[in-house]
């Protein structure tokens, strides 16, 4: 009994948390890895990418839900992510034809890209305060929970109790099938393998007469696709602030590495392990302890290796690890 | 007029200084004409200012009789004409197939049956199909490359040093199927290193020394000229 409270215990503090953070990474990463793979630069306006993308969802939401349009049990969101999608595609395009075009024609070093995408982010997250303001929004509505504690311990009759937020079903239902359209479209269809081709040699792309003003453009619609979701279901999983996105950029940066950059598949393993890190080491492992072990080895301390304050030097220390061990990143190679 | 016809090529890289000077090449329907030469004689050069990838200040580029010298590479790709690089020539991390799919990305129409020429020409690459072109060895990356440029059905063919790096043996495969592709009745241009085998198979042999045309003669009567021997050929 005790072994199955101490499960139940890691599943609420650690597997499930961990797995709704994971698939939020994971897509952030995406988006990271994609336009390094095709405008070969690391972009560090993505996380106010995010965060505009959250800001333009719940704006739309705010509308329908002022106008008493719902969805049921499911956040009203979820209806407005489409709009905002849109919106933020437009965003992206518009940020690519201002900024990163020029530079494009310049052909200028990757460096100089990355550092064009830093000015970036400081305008972006600006526009998102001024729009949206500094401050916390709460834009959830709909059904918080799957399971509440309370039914699952007088279902199963534990002590532990294991709570399911629909928000954590959703987030991860919903990376699922965006990995799986992403992948579909990378492999199978035309424009998806003209990307992966002049993701692999620009020069022979061009040659097979591939537009490169065109695999450009898709790949900023799919990142600011995959941006805006990623942002939207952190907001719903958790709170929407806009300096959270700017602060995710570390550990959706050490996804995308530790993963391999470049590498869709690599991205999505990175985001999961970032998170599981993350979580697991911040976790206090005091009760858990005390289930498993006898009565008197039970721990007085919290057994918590790092304080939840320090989450982000955890991402550091995994990105300095991976560059350290294995600077490819787990899966090899360079292109989609 | 030849069907290509290269003549009086004067030019460099960007606002660099000329590298080709004066120079003329041809190349008749179903022929292989062959450009060699000492390293540093522009041979290279001299084929990417053919396929438009350099500014050129004098000459012209004639293909089938229709003046393309003001068209972009891609858009040489659309009229006709097939380059192989010599580096970095196939996509490897994509399949053999999808390579050859990408090589016909310009083409609107059904590519099942130029596919399938292409894979009885090379048939290795029908059993290699599905494997990522980057784990084939070197000779079948040849091929895949030679495969991609084929798939827009050139009429002209350009092969950038195709045996580089090669052995011997893969040499002599690559060659025999370049004599096939040519006997399909498309022109191919070609820079060689390794001039002597090359000019046997040539019909037309260009000798090139420091960006200027120095011998002009069938392949034949290349090998057999002795200052040709002498210089070029070891012997």
């Amino acid at each position: 009994m005790d072994f199955l409270n101490a499960i139940v215990l890691f599943a609420n503090f650690v597997i499930i948390p961990a797995t709704a953070y994971g698939a939020q990474l994971a897509l952030g990463a995406l988006g990271v890895t994609l336009i390094y793979s095709i405008l070969r630069f690391a972009n560090f306006a993505h996380g106010e990418l995010m965060a505009f993308g959250a800001m333009g969802t719940i704006l739309v939401t705010w509308l329908f839900q002022s106008q008493g349009i719902g969805f049921g049990p499911l956040p009203t969101a979820l209806l407005a992510l489409p709009i905002g999608i849109v919106l933020t595609v437009v965003f992206a395009l518009l940020t690519d034809m201002s900024v990163y075009r020029f530079y494009r024609r310049q052909r200028v070093d990757p460096i100089i890209m990355a550092i064009a995408s830093v000015g970036v982010m400081f305008v972006m997250g600006g526009l998102v305060r001024f729009i949206i303001g500094p401050d916390d929004q709460n834009f959830f509505d709909g059904m918080r929970f799957l399971i509440r504690a309370g039914e699952f311990r007088n279902m199963t009759g534990l002590d532990e109790g294991l709570a399911i937020k629909l928000t954590q079903v959703i987030t991860v239902v919903v990376a699922l099938i965006v990995v799986v359209v992403l992948f579909w479209f990378l492999q199978t269809t035309r424009s998806g393998k003209a990307m992966r081709a002049y993701s692999d040699n620009e020069d022979l792309a061009l040659l097979s007469g591939i537009d490169p003003d065109r695999v450009v453009m898709t790949a900023w619609v799919i990142t600011a696709i995959l941006a805006t979701i990623a942002g939207v279901l952190y907001g719903l999983d958790k709170t929407f602030k806009p300096f959270i996105y700017m602060q995710l950029l570390l550990p959706v940066f050490a996804s995308a590495i530790v993963g391999g950059i470049g590498q869709p598949v690599g991205a999505i393993l990175g985001g999961f392990v970032v998170a599981f890190s993350e979580v697991t080491i911040t976790y206090a492992y005091k009760k858990f302890l005390a289930y498993l072990l006898p009565q008197q080895w039970a721990p007085d301390g919290l057994v918590q290796l790092l304080s939840t304050d320090y989450k982000f030097a955890i991402s550091f220390i995994i990105l300095v690890l991976v560059l350290l061990i294995r600077p490819t990143g787990i899966i090899r190679g360079k292109v989609l | 007029m030849k069907f290509l016809s290269a003549q009086n090529m004067t030019g460099g890289y960007g606002r660099g200084a000329d590298i080709i000077h004066d120079c003329t090449i041809t190349v008749e329907k179903g022929e292989i004409a062959v450009v060699v030469g000492p390293n540093g004689a522009g041979k290279s050069t001299a084929m990417k200012a053919v396929f438009g990838m350099l500014n050129l200040r004098q000459g012209s580029i004639v293909l089938d009789g229709e003046d393309i010298s003001h068209l972009a590479p891609q858009q040489r790709v659309g009229i006709g004409m097939g380059f192989v690089p010599q580096n970095n020539n196939i996509f490897v991390s994509m399949t053999v197939q999808e390579n050859l799919e990408m090589g016909a990305f310009i083409r609107q129409d059904d590519i099942s049956e130029t596919m399938e020429q292409v894979f009885e020409l090379f048939p290795i690459l029908k059993e290699k199909r599905k494997q990522p072109a980057g784990e084939l060895s070197g000779g079948q990356r040849q091929q895949v490359a030679v495969g991609r440029a084929l798939m827009t059905s050139p009429r002209l063919l350009m092969l950038d040093e195709p045996t580089a790096g090669v052995s011997p043996i893969v040499m002599d495969d690559l060659f025999d199927k370049i004599l096939d592709i040519a006997g399909t009745g498309i022109a191919i241009l070609m820079v060689e290193q390794n001039a002597r085998q090359a000019l046997e198979i040539a019909d037309h042999g260009f000798v090139l020394v420091q960006g200027r045309n120095r011998f002009t003669d069938t392949g034949k009567a290349l090998l057999a000229d002795p200052e040709v021997r002498r210089s070029f050929l070891g012997g």
